[in-house]
C-alpha cells in the first residue's frame, strides 16, 4: 500500500484497497485457478502417500497387534485350562488320600476289635476254668471236711462211751452220726 | 496493511480487516497470480503435506506392536475414519478407504494449521471446499451408475412413498441431491472463515484499552471453540462424503 501521511490519503487509500478486493477475498475467482491447482496437487500428493505408504503399513500393524493379542489370549486360555486340570488332580489325590485315611482306620480299628474280642472270650474261659476249679476244690474241701467231722464224730463219740464205761459199738456210732448228718 | 491501520489510529477510529487475512499473496513478491505461482496456500497446503507425512508416515516407522504416541494418533484418526467408512457406508465401501481418508486428513490438517496464529487457512476458502465437494459429488455419482447402472435413478423415486406423492417427491430428491455439493462445500468454508473473521473482529476491539480485557477473553472463547469446530468440520465433511458413498452404494431407500 502507498505510505499515509494524511488522514486523506489513508482514506483514498482505503478507498482504492476496497474498490481492488471484494468483500470476501473468497470471492474474486482470479485466483481460483492456482487455488485449485494446488490444491489437486496436494490431494494427489496425500492420496498416494497414503494408499502406498501410510495405509498398508497402518494396517499391518493393527492386524500384527490383533494377532498377538489373539495369540496371547488362545495361549491364556490353554494355561487356565492347565490350572483347572491341576486343581482337579489336586483335589482329586486329597479326596483319595482321605477315603484311604479312613478306610485304615476302619481298619484297624476292626483289627482291634477283633483282637479285644478274642482276649476277652480267651480271659472269659480262663475265668471260667479257674471257677470250675476253684469249686471243685472247694467241694473236695467240703467233702474232705464232712468227712473229718464224721471221723472227728465218731472218735469223740466213741471216746465219750468207753470214758463213761460203755461198750463202744463202731457200727451203732456210725449209723447215728450219718443220722444226724442227714439231719 | 500496517501503515493503513497505523493512519485509521491516527484518525481515532477503529479500522476492522477481518477478511484480510484470507487475501491469498504469491509467496516470492510480484502481483500476478498464475495457475501455477506459489502462493500462501501453496505453503499451507505443503505444510499440511508434510504435517499428514510427519503423523502417518514417519509415526509410524517403528511398526511398534506397543505404540508410540504418534503411531497412537496415526493408528486412531485411521481406525477412527475406517471404521465410519465401514459402518456408514457399508463393507463394500472400504476400497473407498484411502480416498475417504485422504480428505480427511487433509481438511483436518488444513484446519488445525489455520488455527496458528499468521497462518493462512487453505479450508476457508471456497475454492478449496467447492473442489472437494466437487470431487466427492462426482465421485458419488459415477460410482453410483457404474454399480447401479440406470437403478441409480431409483435414489429419486421413493417405492415407500404413496404413488401420487412420488413424482413430486422425485423432484424434490432431485434438487436435494444437486444442492449436496454446495451445502457440503459452503458449510466447510463458511465455518472455517466465520470463526476467523470474528477472531479477528475481536483483535480489532482490543486496540481500545478498557475493552482489551474482555476481547482477550473473547479471543480465547472463540479461539477454543474453533478448535472443536476445525475438526467438527472435518468430521462432517467426511461422514457425509460416507453417506452420500452409501446412496452410491445401494440406492435403495
Amino acid at each position: 500500500m502507498a505510505s499515509t501521511t494524511s488522514e486523506a490519503t489513508s482514506h483514498a487509500a482505503d478507498a482504492a484497497h476496497a474498490a481492488s478486493a471484494p468483500g470476501m477475498p473468497q470471492l474474486d475467482f482470479s485466483n481460483w485457478g492456482n487455488q485449485i491447482f494446488w490444491l489437486l496437487v496436494t490431494l494427489v500428493v496425500i492420496y498416494f502417500v497414503l494408499s502406498r505408504i501410510a495405509l498398508p503399513r497402518i494396517a499391518a500393524v493393527l492386524a500384527e497387534r490383533q494377532g498377538t493379542i489373539t495369540n496371547d489370549i488362545a495361549a491364556a486360555e490353554e494355561l487356565k485350562a492347565k490350572a483347572v486340570e491341576a486343581e482337579d488332580a489336586y483335589n482329586k489325590a486329597l479326596a483319595d488320600a482321605r477315603a484311604e485315611a479312613q478306610r485304615i482306620v476302619a481298619e484297624a480299628k476292626a483289627e482291634i476289635q477283633a483282637e479285644l474280642d478274642a482276649a476277652t472270650a480267651q480271659a472269659d474261659a480262663e475265668i471260667a476254668a479257674k471257677a470250675a476249679e476253684s469249686e471243685k476244690a472247694i467241694s473236695a474241701i467240703r467233702a474232705g471236711a464232712l468227712e473229718s467231722i464224721r471221723e472227728v464224730a465218731g472218735d469223740t463219740a466213741g471216746e465219750i462211751v468207753s470214758a463213761l464205761g460203755g461198750e463202744t459199738d463202731a457200727k451203732a456210732v456210725t449209723a447215728a452220726i450219718e443220722a444226724r448228718m442227714k439231719g | 496493511m500496517a501503515s493503513d491501520t497505523h493512519g485509521a489510529e491516527e484518525a481515532g477510529g477503529l479500522v476492522f480487516h477481518p477478511m484480510d487475512q484470507f487475501i491469498v499473496k504469491p509467496l516470492f513478491g510480484g502481483d500476478a497470480i498464475h495457475w501455477y505461482t506459489p502462493t500462501n496456500v501453496t505453503l499451507w497446503m505443503v505444510l499440511a503435506v508434510v504435517a499428514i507425512i510427519g503423523l502417518l508416515v514417519l509415526g509410524t516407522r517403528r511398526r511398534a506392536i506397543v505404540p508410540s504416541r504418534s503411531q497412537s494418533i496415526g493408528e486412531l484418526a485411521y481406525g477412527f475414519i475406517y471404521k465410519m467408512v465401514e459402518d456408514v457406508a457399508g463393507k463394500d465401501a472400504v476400497k473407498f478407504f484411502p480416498y475417504i481418508m485422504t480428505l480427511f486428513m487433509f481438511i483436518v490438517t488444513a484446519n488445525f494449521l489455520g488455527l496458528l496464529p499468521m497462518s493462512f487457512t487453505t479450508t476457508s476458502h471456497f475454492a478449496v471446499t467447492v473442489v472437494l465437494a466437487l470431487l466427492v459429488f462426482l465421485t458419488v455419482t459415477i460410482v453410483g451408475f457404474v454399480k447401479n447402472g440406470v437403478g441409480f435413478l431409483g435414489l429419486f423415486w421413493v417405492s415407500s412413498a404413496p404413488l401420487a406423492l412420488r413424482p413430486i417427491l422425485a423432484v424434490i430428491e432431485l434438487i436435494s441431491y444437486f444442492v449436496r455439493p454446495v451445502s457440503h462445500s459452503i458449510r466447510l468454508a463458511g465455518n472455517v472463515m466465520a470463526g476467523h473473521a470474528v477472531i479477528k473482529v475481536f483483535a480489532g476491539f482490543a486496540a481500545i484499552a478498557v475493552v482489551s480485557p474482555v476481547s482477550v477473553v473473547a479471543i480465547t472463547a472463540m479461539y477454543g471453540l474453533e478448535v472443536l469446530v476445525a475438526f467438527i468440520q472435518a468430521y462432517v465433511f467426511t461422514i457425509l462424503t460416507c453417506v452420500y458413498l452409501k446412496d452410491a452404494l445401494h440406492p435403495s431407500h
